[in-house]
């Protein structure tokens, strides 16, 4: 037994230190220098205030933004120290509240909006930080944020299509639109 | 071979007492020897118990429902034991005629050593008769013209034909005698002339028959290697139902009230559910399977020292067979008559025929066949032309050629012989001998055959072809060998061109020439250490270190006890070419174990379907969906087409699936096909086919 | 499903195939001790590894000490991760004050993280110190992969050897498997995470004032975000690669800081399958007959293939209970691309950026390994959306399976449909020139019998105890399934979940943690046994009588052992599970 145990734990440290302090500092070393930003967080400034998180989703309820997912967390929507999903089932009757809820809160807010409400937008996501929106779950919103933002229209849709990310290569993933980029540009170019 | 004379006359007892016996087995100290079926006993006492609640009116279920359940699980344990009965007691029905020899008998055993030798019957002052009983190993017995030999042992003394038809089926008497290959008797047998004087090799109640009614009976039967894989695999399948129901019943206590309706399953259901999924078609019938086995090789004549060499039977690699009697004929065989430069080919025919009229070995009985085959000779013309008078010159060690020599109007004087003691006599009578003789003899001698040189008053007339006559078939037999990836290899004395020619021509995959004991156990052990496993066959003592060395050794019963004894097997018709046979029987064995296993397996799939939508019918009935065969009586005629099986399959266990030669790859494919995909389809068919019986016969 | 869909599994496929081959060429370099182009530089460390533990690489072990050695090297692993967790509130890097971890919660935790389960109770951006993350996570992260890699290695060595007693070296094994595939690949691997926005910092959380303030459960206005940060790059690269799963954050590789792209989707994805396939190809070159190990790859591909295409066409079904509340409210549902004629989908738990098919590919991989990790929520599929993640966990994680685990209970599965099938051609069954016999019998009917048996137990247990029962979130029959699939994720080493299920609790924490060691270590240790009486056998050679194991017959028999096996044992649980969900939906 003794005979084991001491190659166990040199061999245990000696992995130990490789693997749970020499590799992450060489790898955060690495990171901090050549991508710092998005190392720290791809963290958003505006006016020399941290606004928040490119990666990360805020909760937008105000209809003259373009609202984002639903979220799940628990404290608040979009709480980033909680994230985590619904979990409701498929057959849970709660899922269809919460889905009721969503829709009422878009007819409230657009009412003259009857176009088929894009899933997105009424099922919570999976971090309940997801910080995208579809196309068409942005396109939903144009006229309601066009309307009380007295832009056009097209306005808005061409600042939707600026901050639509394309898939990878054209090829992974789905097309989505960044709520916060979208909702800050929106700020910039006047209320 | 005699396999009628095997089957048991009365088949009708045999079935009466494999009932009965189906009863005794229900013992629980003999049904855990098989976990699978034990588990079944078990819990048809449980719900035999619930049946019991039921008639008092407390039941979980229906009464009507519980006992029917109940009957027809009984049934299940009572089909398995009827298997095993079944296959035990045609296994007994052996025994039972080998028994009969075994009878008590009197012996002659000989009281002073001083009384043998001399090639004389002992005087009677030195015989004293007692029991056969009383004979212990290492006493001698005088057997005479008539006698029962009372015991196994060795000729040391004298020969006598014997009757050895109680242990091998053959009717035809076969000569023993002292020394050599021929010198084991076995007790039981009958003396038929002559007598002989044997020392006794085995004590009462151990000797070679009562080992073989000990195998036969199954008493003594021993779990094979395989057997027992399969049985760990079998048990784990077992537990794993077992965990599977066992866990169903709190499952459905949380769905029911979850649900809020319905109740839980019941016990009588997941007792049903488990009877179903363990693998009861396998479980009940491995053990016919494997006496069944056993049985297979008895009927052709092979007694298996143990369920283990039948079963290493099939995993063979590599057949040493030997060349004479197995790949050959016998004998060599005339196969063509070479005339001289000049010479009538009719001439030379008529001379060699004259010369082997009086001929009676083989070789000489085939240069006459071959006579009147090639040129319509007949022996009886040439005695009736005319008036002569024949004198035949028999073969001699020191003249090495046989002839004849024919007196009348003009002296004919023939000999044949080995080509050097021709030549001598024909150059020593001032002949010369042609050159197109000497070519012949080259040529025939390079080929593997032995070249006969015929000469006529003098003169060299021609050359006979004598060469080793393979046997009729058996190339396709290796053939098949080889497609199966068993490697066949001659064994063979002669001198490797010989050896290489017949070899070639039998299509054996290599052979070893001028074959010593010592070679041939070199060649097993270098075959074994490159992890194949060998078979081969022997009779003489010394064969023994081979065939002891040999994974599946087969002795021939003519052969010494020496030989027997080192030997797993024994051939009572001591035909080498059964080693065929056998390696086909142990693969036929594991074959049927195997395809019986996928079967039972898959089986499972279709029970689902019946008793899970049922099971839960009153918590959701949305499982209803499942039920697409619209059973109406889902569990009962799952749990009957569960019992029935193992009825239906009991000629396929004690038959063995078929076996035909084909390579391992096709093997699968076709077992799969029948007893995988059949194993899942069948219980479908066969659940809905019970079920519309008994919704017909109105029991739902 | 639309073609982009299509389109991205396929490429998803090639890539994974092309890599297949040269990271099983390295890695059989690397356990047969042939030099390779890290020789130079990891060779020196290597060698001062040994000379420090004072161990001779050259001794080999039989199984049983093997064996003994991977219990003891584990159990430090335990103590580390639970005194970690206990103590870490007195320990540094701990910038956001993190209090020690309650007991149950620990052993939970440390039992998962050395079992590679990575099942986890805790939500790890409000438990876990840095250091804890580092220093015993990430740690284990490495070392259970590598135990399972040496395991397998030993097995493999097997099948490999004849005549002898010895396995290998088990020090050298994880030393190797350690320094030459685990840190090089993780080390490249995490610093492309990092270039795609995967967060790599010791800086404590980060604060953002909220453009549009919020109000929290209890009505109080929120004017901040606080964005948690940490080493997670340099994490995440080997929770995928040694299919461990345990992510740094709660939503696991759903949250945009482990898995912000569709880019790094598609590499973590990638980095699920790729050890575990390239171990086919290593285990071909090291018995000798490649063959053999693409046939199981072959086997584990179509597995993952019908068990894929359940998934999508499930998840890219309606919802009904989000159709349902649409129609409450009167409106109508739409997909996400504006595509005519498709189902919207079911999006509840999903991330845009991934969409449906990504999300379906990325739990049908998570669930065939015994990776765990989670780009959307399993608990809100579809019930048979959740049927085929579950089943998947089911089969034994040997569908690629667990870094060495998988491929070894893989094994076992070829070693029981080569011994019925063995029958059926009338031999004693044999694999790669080894007869099995009954000793093979018995170690391969544990491997297969103890996840059945901990899993329906475990289950069974918590459906009729007030804790177990309190754990279910969903009503009626999906309550059962969180239940089932937490034991099942238990049970597998899995370490994915429903996740709605309440289980940071005292019964589920122990209870979870007694079945992941069951479920570790009553698998492994029969596997070295299993290793160790083959490495003894004589090898025998092939002939036309021996059962071809690498043809696609033998390959469609394997398929079906392993799902008639895995059907038989779960139908009943899963019938009250997702498939009356399924039926009642």
């Amino acid at each position: 037994m003794i005979d084991m145990l001491k190659p166990a734990v040199i061999i245990f440290t000696l992995l130990s230190i490789l693997t749970g302090i020499i590799y992450p500092l060489v790898v955060t070393g690495i990171a901090q220098v050549a991508f710092p930003s998005k190392a720290n967080g791809s963290i958003v400034v505006k006016d020399g205030r941290a606004v928040g998180s490119e990666l990360i989703g805020q909760s937008f309820t105000d209809p003259k933004y373009f609202w984002g997912r639903p979220s799940a967390t628990t404290g608040f929507p979009d709480n980033a120290m909680a994230s985590g999903g619904s979990n409701l089932g498929p057959t849970n009757p709660a899922l269809a509240d919460a889905v009721k809820a969503r829709a009422a809160a878009l007819i409230a807010a657009d009412p003259g909006n009857r176009l088929p409400v894009p899933v997105d937008l009424l099922t919570a996501s999976g971090s309940g930080l997801d910080p995208h929106i579809s196309p068409a779950a942005a396109m939903y919103q144009a006229g309601r944020v066009a309307r009380l933002r007295g832009l056009s229209e097209d306005k808005v849709k061409e600042l939707i299509s600026r901050n639509t990310e394309e898939r990878w290569l054209g090829l992974l993933g789905e097309e989505r639109v960044n709520v916060l980029k979208l909702n800050l540009e929106l700020d910039t170019i006047g209320r | 071979m005699e396999a009628a004379k095997r089957k048991p006359a009365a088949l009708k007892g045999l079935y009466r007492q494999a009932i009965i016996e189906s009863f005794v087995k229900l013992d629980p100290r003999k049904m855990v020897k098989n976990p699978v079926m034990f588990v079944v006993e078990v819990v048809s006492v449980l719900t035999t118990a619930l049946w019991f609640q039921a008639l008092l009116g407390h039941g979980e279920a229906p009464a009507w429902f519980i006992g029917n359940i109940t009957l027809w699980l009984w049934f299940t344990v009572l089909f398995a034991n009827f298997a095993e009965a079944l296959a035990e007691g045609r296994g007994k029905a052996q025994a039972e005629s080998l028994r009969k020899m075994r009878k008590e008998t009197t012996a002659k055993r000989i009281e002073k050593s001083f009384c043998i030798g001399g090639g004389v019957r002992p005087e009677e002052r030195c015989i004293k008769v007692v029991s056969s009983t009383e004979l212990r190993k290492g006493d001698v017995f005088l057997a005479e013209a008539g006698d029962l030999i009372p015991s196994d042992g060795e000729i040391v003394e004298g020969v006598a034909s014997v009757n050895e038809s109680a242990v091998t089926g053959e009717s035809a008497p076969v000569i023993r005698e002292s020394g050599g290959d021929r010198s084991a008797v076995t007790g039981g047998t009958t003396v038929l002339s002559d007598w002989i004087i044997v020392k006794v090799t085995a004590d009462p109640g151990e000797g070679f028959i009562d080992r073989m009614i000990g195998l036969v009976e199954g008493a003594k039967r021993k779990k094979t290697p395989n057997e027992i894989a399969l049985g760990i695999l079998l048990s784990g399948f077992t537990i794993i139902f077992l965990v599977v129901c066992a866990t169903l019943l709190p499952y459905s206590l949380y769905s029911a009230h979850s649900a809020g309706t319905g109740t839980p399953i019941t016990i009588t259901v997941l007792v049903a559910l488990l009877v179903c999924l363990i693998p009861t078609t396998i479980g009940g019938l491995l053990s016919a399977i494997g006496i069944a086995g056993m049985d297979r090789m008895i009927r052709r004549n092979v007694i298996a020292m143990s369920g283990r060499a039948v079963e290493a039977a099939g995993d063979v690699d590599v057949l040493l067979l030997d060349k004479t009697g197995t790949i050959t004929l016998g004998n060599r065989q005339a196969v063509e008559f070479i005339p001289a430069g000049g010479i009538d080919p009719v001439e030379l025919a008529e001379a060699t025929q004259l010369s082997s009229l009086a001929d009676e070995t083989p070789e000489g009985r085939s240069i006459v066949v071959l006579a009147k085959e090639k040129y319509g000779l007949r022996g009886e013309t040439v005695h009736a032309s005319g008036d002569h008078s024949m004198h035949f010159i028999p073969f001699t060690a020191q003249t090495r050629m046989s002839g004849v020599d024919i007196h009348g109007s003009e002296d004919t004087i023939i000999r044949k012989g080995a080509p050097d003691a021709i030549i001598l006599y024909v150059e020593g009578l001032g002949n010369k001998v042609s050159d197109g003789v000497h070519t012949a003899v080259d040529k025939i001698a390079r080929s593997g055959g032995t070249p006969l040189v015929v000469a006529k008053n003098g003169r060299a007339v021609g050359v006979v072809h004598l060469k080793d006559v393979v046997k009729g078939g058996i190339k396709e037999r290796f053939a098949e060998m080889h497609r199966m990836g068993i490697k066949t290899v001659m064994i063979t004395g002669d001198n490797p061109v010989t050896a290489a020619a017949i070899a070639a021509e039998a299509g054996v995959d290599d052979f070893l020439a001028e074959a010593t004991p010592e070679a041939k156990l070199k060649l097993i052990r270098e075959y074994q250490a490159g992890g194949r496993l060998v078979a081969m066959t022997g009779d003489g003592t010394n064969d023994a270190p081979a065939l002891a060395q040999a994974d599946v050794a087969v002795a021939m019963n003519t052969g010494t006890q020496p030989a027997r004894e080192a030997a797993n097997m024994v051939d009572l018709d001591s035909n080498p070419t059964k080693l065929i046979e056998i390696v086909e029987i142990g693969k036929q064995l594991l074959m049927t174990r195997g395809a019986l296993t996928t079967f039972s397996i898959s089986n499972d799939v279709a029970k689902y379907f019946a008793i899970i939508p049922a099971a839960f019918a009153s918590t959701y009935p949305a499982l209803g969906i499942l039920n697409f065969m619209h059973l109406n009586a889902a569990i009962l005629s799952a749990v009957i087409f569960n019992a029935i099986i193992i009825v239906i399959l009991i000629p396929v266990a004690l038959k063995g699936v078929k076996y035909r030669p084909l390579s391992a790859a096709l093997l699968l494919r076709n077992n799969l096909l029948i007893y995988g995909v059949g194993g899942l389809l069948a219980p479908f068919i066969g659940i809905k086919l019970i079920d519309m019986a008994l919704t017909a016969v109105g029991l739902v | 499903m639309s073609g982009q869909g299509w389109i991205q599994i396929g490429l998803y496929f090639i890539v994974l195939f092309a890599l297949i081959k040269p990271l099983g060429a390295y890695m059989a370099r690397v356990y047969q001790g042939e030099r390779n182009f890290l020789t130079p530089v990891i060779s020196p460390v290597e060698k001062l590894i040994y000379l420090l533990a004072g161990i001779n690489a050259e001794e080999e072990m039989d199984w049983k000490r093997y064996a003994k050695v991977l219990l003891v090297f584990n159990f430090l692993g335990f103590l580390a991760v639970y005194g970690l967790q206990r103590f870490q509130a007195h320990l540094p890097l701990n910038p956001a004050g993190m209090s020690a971890v309650s007991p149950d919660s620990s052993f939970n935790t440390a039992m998962s993280f050395i079992t590679n389960t990575n099942w986890q109770g805790y939500s790890g951006e409000s438990t876990m110190s840095y250091l804890t993350q580092m220093l015993g996570l990430t740690v284990q992260n490495f070392l259970s992969a590598a135990t399972g890699m040496a395991a397998l290695v030993a097995l493999i060595r097997g099948f490999a050897r004849h005549s002898t007693k010895n396995i290998g070296n088990f020090w050298t094994d994880m030393v190797k498997t350690t320094l030459y595939i685990l840190i090089p690949l993780s080390l490249v691997f995490s610093i492309v995470l990092v270039s795609q926005g995967v967060v790599q910092t010791f800086s404590k959380p980060k604060t953002a004032t909220l453009v549009q303030t919020t109000k929290d459960d209890k009505g109080n206005t929120v004017t901040e975000q606080v964005i948690p940060v940490g080493p997670v790059a340099s994490q995440i690269a080997i929770k995928q690669l040694g299919t461990n799963g345990g992510g740094f954050f709660n939503a696991n590789s759903a949250h945009p800081f482990e898995n912000p792209t569709p880019l790094t989707d598609f590499l973590e994805m990638l980095a699920i399958l790729l050890i575990p396939g390239g171990l086919c190809y290593t285990f071909g070159v090291m018995v000798g007959d490649k063959r053999q190990g693409w046939a199981i790859l072959a086997a584990m591909t179509i597995i993952l293939v019908m068990f894929l295409a359940v998934t999508e066409w499930a998840e890219h079904q309606n919802n009904p209970m989000v159709a349902r509340g649409a129609a409450e409210a009167g409106q109508t549902v739409a997909g996400l691309s504006s595509a005519a004629g498709l189902p919207a989908g079911n999006m509840e738990g999903k991330e845009v950026r991934f969409g449906i098919t990504n999300s379906a590919l990325w739990a049908t991989a998570t669930t065939a390994t015994s990776n765990g990790s989670v780009n959307s929520m399993h608990d809100s599929f579809m019930p048979l959306g959740g049927l085929a993640p579950l089943l998947l966990i089911h089969l034994g994680e040997v569908v690629f399976g667990g870094v060495g685990s998988g491929l070894y209970g893989m094994l076992v599965f070829v070693i029981i449909a080569v011994f019925v099938a063995g029958l059926m051609v009338g031999r004693t069954p044999e694999y790669l020139g080894k007869k099995v016999e009954a000793l093979e019998m018995k170690m391969a009917s544990l491997v297969i019998l103890i996840p059945v048996f901990i899993i329906l137990v475990g289950t069974a247990i918590a459906v009729v105890t007030p804790a177990g029962i309190a754990g279910a979130s969903n009503p009626g029959p999906h309550g059962y399934s969180e239940i089932l699939y937490a034991f099942s994720s238990f049970g597998g080493n899995n370490g994915s979940a429903f996740a709605g299920i309440n289980a940071d609790t005292p019964f589920y924490n122990t209870a979870g943690g007694i079945i992941m060691y069951f479920g570790r270590y009553f698998i492994a240790i029969p596997i070295l046994a299993i290793a160790g009486n083959l490495a003894g056998k004589k090898k025998v050679p092939v002939s036309a009588g021996t059962l071809p194991t690498h043809t696609p017959l033998f390959i469609g028999w394997l398929i079906s052992v392993i799902l008639i096996v895995a059907a038989l044992s779960f139908f009943p649980a899963l019938a009250l599970g997702p498939i009356v969900e399924h039926l009642m939906m």
